[in-house]
């Protein structure tokens, strides 16, 4: 095998941990934490402590001043982050780091556009693909809006995963499945993250809808801070995604001895939900 | 025809919202796109500008301004006597009636100087249509005649404590509440801003300044203007008064930002002197911003003009060269504010002072028999007691 197959299937993480949870029945678990809240230091502890927890896959937030997608809780962890001096070079060389040490789950890159763009979308897949990571999800890039990024993406293979929402048409997700790799991210109510969920029964339906025009995985996200919303959820969706909630207790326990069994213990819970 | 089909002008604009606003911004589309092919919508739309606003709004000589300043002949496109005190009245009345047309009971707005607030917070009354109103919260102590009026209107003014608690926050809050209560919300932008198509319809509705400029100035002086000068915030008065003339390569035109304490101490908004090519709030345009992307925080004396952003068609226009864009700091706007209520009687809102200081600038440069047409886009009302506290003590 030559070293560029090899560099490919690296690339896999996200097909390859949705296969082999799918051959063992199970549903991934997806965290989400803002990198540098409070600072890069915990962020890479965190994130050992989120895999060594049992989470198949970690959203890593790079902050930016004006995430319009995002309710209080990560805005203000972005405002956090911003202060403790994150920015997009430091969080690739995060991942590149924690890969040297071993790190194996897929890291996806969640964050607003511009901070792509001024690092330049050229640039970017491949240096990203380079670090270790996996895929991006960028809220503000619509598949309209996309086709260069998607462009430079192809080759290194990072994984550009869009997102459909309570709102969007029949049309819409025809066209935004066609662009996305990796997985979907399903929004599951029409708000922003960390609101509170309330139409559940939605959630259901709209998944097969969705599933109707694509093979690939179905993650859904926005508002899911309980076991209770997991579990129901995991059982028509492929992933859950838990973003606001565990950014809270990161919150709330930042500079504490506890903060690392804290987290552990609410991923944990929530694998363990997610079980079937 | 600029924008294209996909809301660009050029490499700027487009539709950079996320997934749940785009289905809304398409509706919003097909209903401006069936309503400007209806007779009724512009019949409608001319009834309310006419009756309700009180357009046409005079194109007046300022003669005494042109005296002192020894140059150009200066006409002032009087945007101040619009119902509610600006030009921001006559983009809301178009959105009024496009949310009625897609049966929406509920708008939500932003404001920086309060006057888009008010505007939106006039026509929502007059529809009898909830309003709420995000601004943030420096913007309300600095313009606190205006949140009062809001209220009086009716409206719901919430304040927007985060970032920099101006324009750009209250934008970044309205369209967080946008995407929550898309079904029954209509988000009324104030300014040629945000994902398409909103710097399109905007730039439609308020170009009926330009468009009674041009006829009244052939009508005044047989001719069209050699200059127009506007002040830039988001830029909708700028571009409602230019657009118009846009293809008169002989009217030279130029766009006025915040120069705030000077463009060396970082507090200014001025896009076009210190930006670069971004990603903002719906839309690729100049942004303030650092190398990381982070969006800067402005600072302007005047609330209207204080905001990160520009509009795409104005980025657009300064690549092409066709408009082209200075600054006027904020000791020059108060002084421009004291000459124009000194010389013709009429104080200007402090945005468009900043269009003022340009002609203080301009004017005695160029000979008598040149024409430059101003836009005043508002008036100073609301400005009155925030200036007394910055220049009060001199005027004793």
């Amino acid at each position: 095998m030559s070293s560029k197959q090899t560099g490919r299937k690296n690339m896999r993480r996200i097909e390859t941990t949705f296969d082999k949870l799918k051959a063992q029945k199970k549903k991934a678990l997806i965290p989400y934490i803002m990198a540098g809240d409070p600072d890069l230091e915990t962020t890479k502890l965190l994130i050992l402590e989120i895999e060594r927890s049992g989470a198949d896959i970690l959203e890593l937030g790079v902050p930016f001043s004006d995430p319009i997608a995002d309710g209080p809780t990560i805005q203000m962890a972005s405002e956090r982050a911003i202060k403790s001096g994150t920015n997009l070079k430091k969080v690739m060389a995060l991942v590149k780091n924690l890969r040297k040490d071993g790190l194996s789950i897929p890291i996806i890159i969640m964050t607003y556009y511009n901070i792509i763009f001024q690092y330049g979308i050229d640039k970017f897949p491949a240096n990203a693909v380079s670090s270790g990571i996996d895929g991006v999800i960028i809220p503000d890039l619509p598949p309209e809006e996309a086709s260069e990024f998607l462009k430079h993406s192809k080759k290194p293979g990072l994984d550009t995963i869009f997102l459909l929402a309570p709102t969007s048409t029949e049309d819409r997700i025809k066209k935004v499945v066609s662009s996305a790799k990796g997985f979907i991210y399903y929004v599951s109510m029409t708000g922003i993250t960390g609101a509170k969920l309330s139409n559940l029964s939605t959630v259901k339906s709209r998944i097969s809808e969705i599933r109707q025009h694509t093979g690939l995985p179905v993650a859904v996200g926005f508002g899911i801070s309980k076991e209770e919303e997991a579990k129901k959820i995991s059982g028509w969706a492929d992933g859950v995604i838990v973003g606001s909630a565990l950014v809270k207790i990161i919150n709330e326990n930042s500079g504490k001895r506890v903060l690392f069994s804290k987290v552990g213990k609410f991923i944990k819970s929530l694998k363990g939900a997610i079980a079937g | 025809m600029l924008p294209d089909l996909n809301g660009h002008f050029g490499i700027f604009g487009g539709k950079f919202v996320s997934e749940t606003l785009m289905p809304a911004l398409t509706e919003l589309e097909e209903v401006y796109s069936k309503a400007k092919k209806d007779p009724a919508f512009k019949e409608e739309f001319e009834y309310y500008l006419k009756k309700y606003v009180g357009r046409p709004t005079s194109l007046y000589f300022a003669e005494r301004l042109t005296k002192h300043l020894k140059g150009a002949k200066i006409y002032l496109k009087r945007e101040d006597l619009c119902h509610t005190g600006a030009h921001k009245i006559n983009n809301t009345v178009g959105q009024i009636i496009l949310t009625k047309r897609m049966g929406k009971q509920r708008v939500i707005a932003e404001t920086g100087a309060g006057q888009h607030g008010v505007a939106t917070a006039t026509v929502a009354a007059m529809f009898g249509i909830q309003c709420e109103i995000y601004m943030g919260t420096e913007d309300m102590a600095r313009q606190a005649l205006n949140v009062f009026r809001m209220k009086l209107l009716g409206a719901k003014v919430t304040p927007v404590d985060s970032g920099s608690k101006t324009l750009k926050d209250a934008i970044s809050e309205a369209m967080r509440d946008w995407t929550t209560n898309v079904h029954t919300t209509h988000y009324v932008l104030g300014s040629v801003l945000g994902a398409h198509p909103y710097p399109m319809l905007i730039r439609d509705f308020q170009s009926v300044i330009g468009k009674e400029a041009r006829e009244q100035i052939i009508e005044a002086e047989g001719r069209l203007p050699d200059y127009l000068v506007a002040c830039v915030g988001g830029g909708s008065n700028a571009i409602g008064l230019f657009h118009p003339f846009i293809a008169d390569n002989a009217v030279k035109m130029i766009g006025v930002e915040a120069g705030g304490l000077g463009i060396k101490t970082g507090k200014h908004a001025a896009r076009f002197a210190d930006g670069s090519t971004g990603i903002f709030q719906g839309t690729k345009t100049y942004v303030l911003q650092d190398k990381d992307g982070q969006v800067k925080v402005t600072h302007s004396v005047s609330a209207g003009l204080d905001y990160s952003a520009v509009g795409p068609e104005h980025s657009y226009y300064k690549e092409a060269d066709r408009i082209s864009y200075t600054y006027a700091t904020d000791k020059e706007a108060l002084s421009a504010f004291s000459l124009l209520s000194e010389t013709e009687g009429i104080i200007p809102a402090l945005e468009s002072a900043h269009a003022v200081a340009h002609v203080i600038k301009l004017a005695p440069t160029l000979p008598k028999n040149k024409v430059i047409i101003m836009n005043l886009s508002g008036r100073g009302d609301k400005d009155v007691q925030h200036v007394a506290q910055l220049i009060g003590s001199s005027k004793q």
